[in-house]
């Protein structure tokens, strides 16, 4: 018997069924993502990276930076927190309901909890359980908090505040999640290091920055010049050991800027639907405004 | 099948002159992407032994652009894959469909002209990502303009491959067949869409990662176990002079490969809907099926006591259906072939278990991203295909020349160097990488810390690397002397045939 056409059709339709689920599907569901709104401040998410960043993608790209760094926190478990924001006006019920929360609290303790807001009353919870002490809690117009509280290994070492999700790399070309943990994980270094110039002075001479970090330096990104009338306000401020000769300076190429942009504009932290968390809300500003 | 088993009037020496025949059509061809394979093997485990070194010293060529260490690593697996595995994996295919066939390769001129091409689209690929052209995406890392000329040499190659098979005499197929037939149109498939949708047409936002995924898994997972198998399943039978012992448990791991083995490679880390990695952790369980399938089959017909009882039932096509040419059985030792692919169906063995477990165990998320998979995949490359391949080109190439390799005793040399190399390559990065995800799982202990205590096994791994480019060394010596040997003497003989005139005796001229 000829198997030439069935092993044709067997091929085929092997691949043709691989291609169709991890390429058109895929396509079908994520190709026309949107931005989305982050939940509860509704801020427009993402929002595309500066031009400088934008080529500084390019960079990152050209120096195969995703060969030891991966741009992908896991997120392993959800848990909830519990958190009483205010006593309200029953001070006395409030107390009843926290020793029936918390029954090995002395009376004092919880009088002390109640002195010392907002007091986290549960963490690490299931939902069930939050419900059941926020429900508790309820008395006297006291405002009580569910805070949601993404865990897991990535988490815990501050890598991240949430798993990442579609939408963190909604507008990036090439997509670069990295396979490798060589280096720390940099989906959110903008978080981590804020400051333009501590990526510069750390992709120049890494081991000034992080003690014995095996990552090489990247000087070919910096050019060193001579100082002309006054010294360049881009120039590196290096150690001794490394500065080069007097009337010389360090200075970054744009190549090395753009990479800093794009290395502080990596923040995948906003709270979204489907990657929800609750963030704390910010200290208020400090005004004159008498107290309330 | 049945013209060759009730066709009396084929005797041996007819069979044996046809093979001849089916040689020498491959002869050109083959030397040419066998050589240049080689030559991007030793190109390759340079540039992956200047990596290896930057973790003894960050500073190591730090200063060049094109040669830190985002630059050189891609370099590497890119002469190994593009280089080495895909144009040797073409060359033994060729030979296969060939002679498993019956039929003369077609054109092989034309193949030659693809192989230069493919060389030309290597070549620029892997000069591009040393300037810091690459695409960003793992294991397709050549930019479009190179990714265009590997595109038109493969088609150039496996089209006549295509052609070959359509013309093989006889119309019952081996199993070797199935999964080269496959492999052959499987390639220009993925790597289109791949270019296709990642680089000429790029879509949006993360479905890019995802086909990124899809391709490596494709290419490497699939691709090469297609044709590693198909050698492994032709080999094993024939250099021990045993049957297959069952044709249909190899039909069975081509189905379960291309059905399971497809859907993998989506990491649960991978920020998608989480029906992908799902169905890839699943699919990539499922493949336990055809790894254990082959493991089987290579060890049962290897245990086999007497060769001439050892007639499976099942199957007339469970011998590759050609003779041996005359007189060439003694030519070339078969015992480092069958070693080389012994090593390589081990390797095939445990690189697609630790694949299996890894999934499995991989609950808390990190070890996908430690240096365990680094190892795996270098295991499923390197330990398996590229040494089935050595195997294959050790048996092929003295048949095409017709005489021995000039090194032979360096065969024996490369093979230890080979398979030290893999083992002082592969299992520091394994240990590596299983404490590492241990050492992830602890939030206090800062990154540095923990990279820091990597580099101990990363730094054993270099010697590896060395082993491996002086095993590179002889083997592409030996190839290189083989077809200079075969060419002087055929030079020497042309030279002797046109000049044979002149130097007759004068009586016999006039």
């Amino acid at each position: 018997m000829n198997y030439g056409p069935l092993l044709f059709l067997a091929a085929f339709f092997a691949l043709a069924g691989s291609w169709f689920g991890f390429v058109l599907t895929p396509q079908l569901q994520l190709g026309r993502l949107q931005q989305t709104n982050s939940i509860p401040s509704g801020a427009t998410y993402p929002v595309a990276r500066p031009g400088l960043a934008r080529e500084g993608l390019d960079v990152y790209r050209a120096n195969g930076c995703a060969s030891c760094h991966s741009q992908q926190i896991g997120q392993t478990a959800t848990t909830c927190d519990v958190v009483l924001a205010d006593t309200g006006t029953n001070q006395a019920a409030m107390k009843a309901a926290l020793l029936k929360l918390k029954p090995d609290w002395s009376d004092s303790e919880a009088r002390q909890a109640l002195g010392s807001l907002p007091q986290t009353l549960l963490r690490g919870a299931t939902r069930e359980e939050a419900d059941a002490a926020m429900k508790t809690l309820n008395v006297g117009g006291a405002k009580v908090q569910l805070w949601i509280v993404p865990g897991g290994p990535d988490i815990a070492r501050g890598w991240g505040k949430r798993r990442t999700v579609a939408e963190d790399f909604l507008f990036d070309y090439p997509v670069m999640p990295g396979s490798l943990r060589a280096g720390p994980d940099l989906a959110n270094i903008g978080v981590r290091q804020s400051d333009p110039n501590w990526h510069l002075l750390h992709l120049y001479a890494p081991r000034v920055e992080v003690r014995d970090s095996p990552m090489p330096s990247f000087r070919f990104l910096f050019e060193k010049r001579r100082i002309e009338r006054a010294r360049s306000p881009d120039a590196l401020s290096l150690p001794p050991e490394l500065a080069p000769e007097p009337g010389y300076e360090i200075v970054p190429r744009l190549q090395a800027k753009a990479l800093a942009a794009y290395l502080v504009s990596l923040r995948a932290d906003a709270p979204l639907f489907d990657a929800p968390l609750t963030a704390p809300a910010p200290a208020a500003p400090a005004t004159n405004a008498p107290a309330k | 099948m049945t013209d060759a088993t009730s066709s009396p009037s084929r005797t041996n020496a007819s069979q044996a002159d046809a093979t001849d025949a089916i040689d020498a059509s491959c002869r050109v061809p083959l030397f040419v992407l066998v050589l240049s394979g080689a030559l991007w093997l030793v190109i390759g485990s340079m540039f992956a032994l200047v990596a290896s070194i930057k973790f003894h010293a960050p500073q190591f060529l730090a200063d060049s652009p094109f040669l830190t260490y985002g630059r050189v690593y891609p370099a590497a697996t890119n002469s190994f894959l593009y280089g080495f595995c895909l144009q040797v994996g073409l060359a033994v295919g060729l030979w296969l469909i060939a002679r498993l066939g019956g039929a003369l390769l077609a054109q092989p001129w034309l193949i030659t002209v693809g192989a230069m091409l493919w060389n030309l689209g290597v070549t620029v690929g892997v000069l591009a990502i040393l300037a810091g052209n690459n695409t960003g995406f793992e294991n397709l890392e050549m930019p479009g303009y190179a990714a265009v000329i590997l595109f038109l040499g493969y088609l150039m190659i496996g089209l006549w491959g295509v052609v070959t098979f359509h013309r093989r005499r006889d119309r019952g197929l081996f199993v070797s067949q199935w999964f080269l037939f496959t492999a052959l149109f499987w390639f220009p498939w993925i790597y289109s869409t791949a270019n296709l949708l990642l680089i000429s047409f790029p879509v949006r936002g993360v479905v890019q990662a995802v086909i990124a995924w899809w391709y490596s898994n494709n290419l490497t997972v699939v691709w090469l176990s297609l044709v590693g198998l198909a050698a492994v399943f032709y080999f094993v039978p024939k250099l021990t002079r045993r049957e297959l012992h069952s044709h249909y448990l190899a039909l069975y791991t081509y189905w379960m490969l291309i059905l399971f083995a497809s859907w993998g490679g989506i990491p649960n880390t991978a920020p998608v809907p989480a029906w992908m990695p799902v169905t890839s952790t699943v699919a990539t369980v499922l493949t336990v099926i055809p790894i254990l399938a082959v493991a089987l089959n290579v060890f049962w017909t290897l245990r086999a006591q007497d060769p001439a009882s050892n007639r499976s039932a099942d199957a007339p096509s469970a011998s590759p259906p050609e003779a041996e040419p005359r007189g060439r059985n003694s030519r070339a030792p078969s015992f480092f072939p069958l070693a080389f692919i012994v090593v390589g169906v081990f390797a095939f063995v445990l690189a697609g278990l630790s694949r299996v477990v890894g999934v499995l165990i991989d609950t808390n998320q990190t070890l996908h991203f430690t240096w365990f998979a680094r190892a795996q995949s270098l295991l499923n490359i390197y330990g398996f295909l590229v040494m089935v391949l050595f195997g294959s080109v050790y048996y092929i190439l003295p048949r095409l020349a017709g005489m021995d390799f000039p090194f032979a005793s360096l065969i024996r040399v490369h093979f230890l160097l080979a398979l030290l190399g893999i083992l002082v390559l592969v299992s520091p990065l394994a240990i590596g990488g299983g404490i590492q995800t241990v050492l992830f799982q602890n939030p206090d202990l800062a990154s540095v810390d923990i990279a820091k205590r990597m580099l101990p096994f990363l730094r054993v791994s270099t010697t590896g690397d060395l082993f491996l480019l002086l095993g590179h060394l002889v083997f592409l010596g030996n190839l290189a002397g083989l077809v200079w040997r075969f060419y002087r003497a055929r030079a020497a003989a042309a030279y002797a045939v046109a000049t044979a005139d002149l130097f007759k005796p004068a009586e016999a001229r006039s």
